[in-house]
Formats: structure tokens, C-alpha cells, sequence
């Protein structure tokens, strides 16, 4: 069980090496990267930074990690999120999930996902041909958010 | 205590961080306080529906008390993943 905040890139195959290093009871691992798009509403993007709040960044991630862990069979989870100046193409986020069963696995990066979208304190400013925009928050995210909390 | 601002808010208000001495009570006092000081937080603290607080980097309502906090933050609502 990782959290991670850094504005360096990360290597999915290697995250995933030691994610399972040496382990032989997993039986399945979901994993999610979140990537910079070059459009956004129709327009186009030309870069994006992500702004985050050192301390309670990690703080959020955790909470949410542990959250994910009472709710299923979870043995292992990685959550690596990037902070700083991104172009498109670029990874911004990874989830990793590793469980004795595949729905396990699937679910809690999903939970992971949806939490982390409004709830871990990062805020994404796009860079536009007319200048740099704030990313709002969307109403399909909370929706996506509440249908955890049934 | 220590006052932070964060993405839209952060740029309205010109800086990321301040000391405030204040005998607010609560978040929402604080925030009254702030906008009657200078017009940058009157426009930044104009719609209190995209406004989000944490209290020493727990997430607030804006009702909160104040009482034993040394970290407030202020930001719009979080676009991570």
C-alpha cells in the first residue's frame, strides 16, 4: 500500500514489478494511467499544470487507500499522482490494485479513481492558444463519486 | 494562523500564503473578515458555491469553528486524476 506525490514520470512495468515483487498468492492487478489530452470542450490543449497542496495531498491519497482496503480484498495498491508542468501525452496519475480476484481488483481502482478525481486536493490548469484556464470541476464526477456511498 | 490559497483563488488573491491574526470564530467569519479588507478578496470569495476549506488539511464545511486551527485553505473545487 503506496502514496505517492512527485512531479517526475513513472514506469508502469516497473511500478508493476514492484508491485508483485516476490509475491505469489496475487491473482489479479487492475491498473489505471490517466494521461494529458490535446483537446478539451472541442478545444485544443497545448499543455497542462497541475497545482496540489503539499501535506494534504497525501494525506487525501491515504485516507482514500485505506477506505479502498476496508471495502475489499485488497493486497497490494499503488497510487503515484504528478504535480508540475505536463504536455499533452503525458502520464499524469497511475492506480494499481492487486487482489486474490479480479472483481476485487477492478472495483477499488475504480474507487480509487473516482475519489481522488474530487476529493485529493490537485487542481489542473490547462494551457489554451488563448491563454491558461482552470479546469472545472465536473457534476459527472460527483455523481460518479456517489454511487460508492450506497 | 496560516492562510492558503490555492488555483484560481490563490491567483485573485496575488499570493499562495499569509499570517492572519483574527478572533474569527468561524471559517465563514473569516472569510467576512478577509472580503472586508481589500477588494482582491471580495472577488475571489464572490461565489462561496466554488469555494472548498480545509482545516489543518482536513476537508471543512464552511461553518466549521476555528477554534485550535493553524492551517485554513481556501480553493475552488479539486480536479485531480
Amino acid at each position: 500500500m503506496a502514496v505517492r506525490v512527485q512531479d517526475a514520470d513513472f514506469d508502469l512495468a516497473a511500478e508493476l514489478r514492484a508491485l508483485r515483487d516476490g509475491r505469489r498468492d496475487i491473482g489479479a492487478i487492475v491498473t489505471f494511467t490517466g494521461l494529458v489530452r490535446d483537446m478539451a470542450h472541442g478545444a485544443p490543449i497545448d499543455a497542462m499544470t497541475l497545482e496540489h497542496y503539499p501535506g494534504m495531498t497525501e494525506r487525501a491519497l491515504e485516507q482514500i487507500e485505506a477506505e479502498a482496503r476496508t471495502r475489499w480484498e485488497l493486497q497490494a495498491s499503488l497510487i503515484v499522482h504528478r504535480y508540475g508542468p505536463l504536455a499533452p501525452g503525458d502520464q499524469i496519475v497511475l492506480v494499481a490494485t492487486a487482489s486474490p480476484h479480479r472483481h476485487d481488483a477492478f472495483a477499488a481502482a475504480q474507487f480509487l479513481m473516482d475519489y481522488l478525481k474530487s476529493r485529493a486536493p490537485f487542481w489542473k490548469k490547462e494551457g489554451t492558444p488563448d491563454g491558461g484556464r482552470w479546469v472545472d470541476a465536473r457534476d459527472s464526477d460527483e455523481e460518479a463519486l456517489a454511487r460508492w456511498k450506497a | 494562523m496560516d492562510v492558503l490559497y490555492f488555483a484560481w483563488v490563490r491567483e485573485r488573491i496575488g499570493m499562495p500564503r499569509e499570517r492572519v491574526e483574527t478572533d474569527a470564530a468561524t471559517v465563514a467569519d473569516l472569510i467576512d473578515e478577509l472580503r472586508g479588507r481589500e477588494e482582491r478578496y471580495a472577488v475571489a470569495f464572490s461565489d462561496m458555491g466554488a469555494i472548498r476549506v480545509a482545516l489543518d488539511q482536513d476537508l471543512a464545511e464552511l461553518d466549521a469553528p476555528l477554534a485550535g486551527v493553524r492551517e485554513v485553505a481556501f480553493f475552488p473545487p479539486m480536479t485531480g486524476g
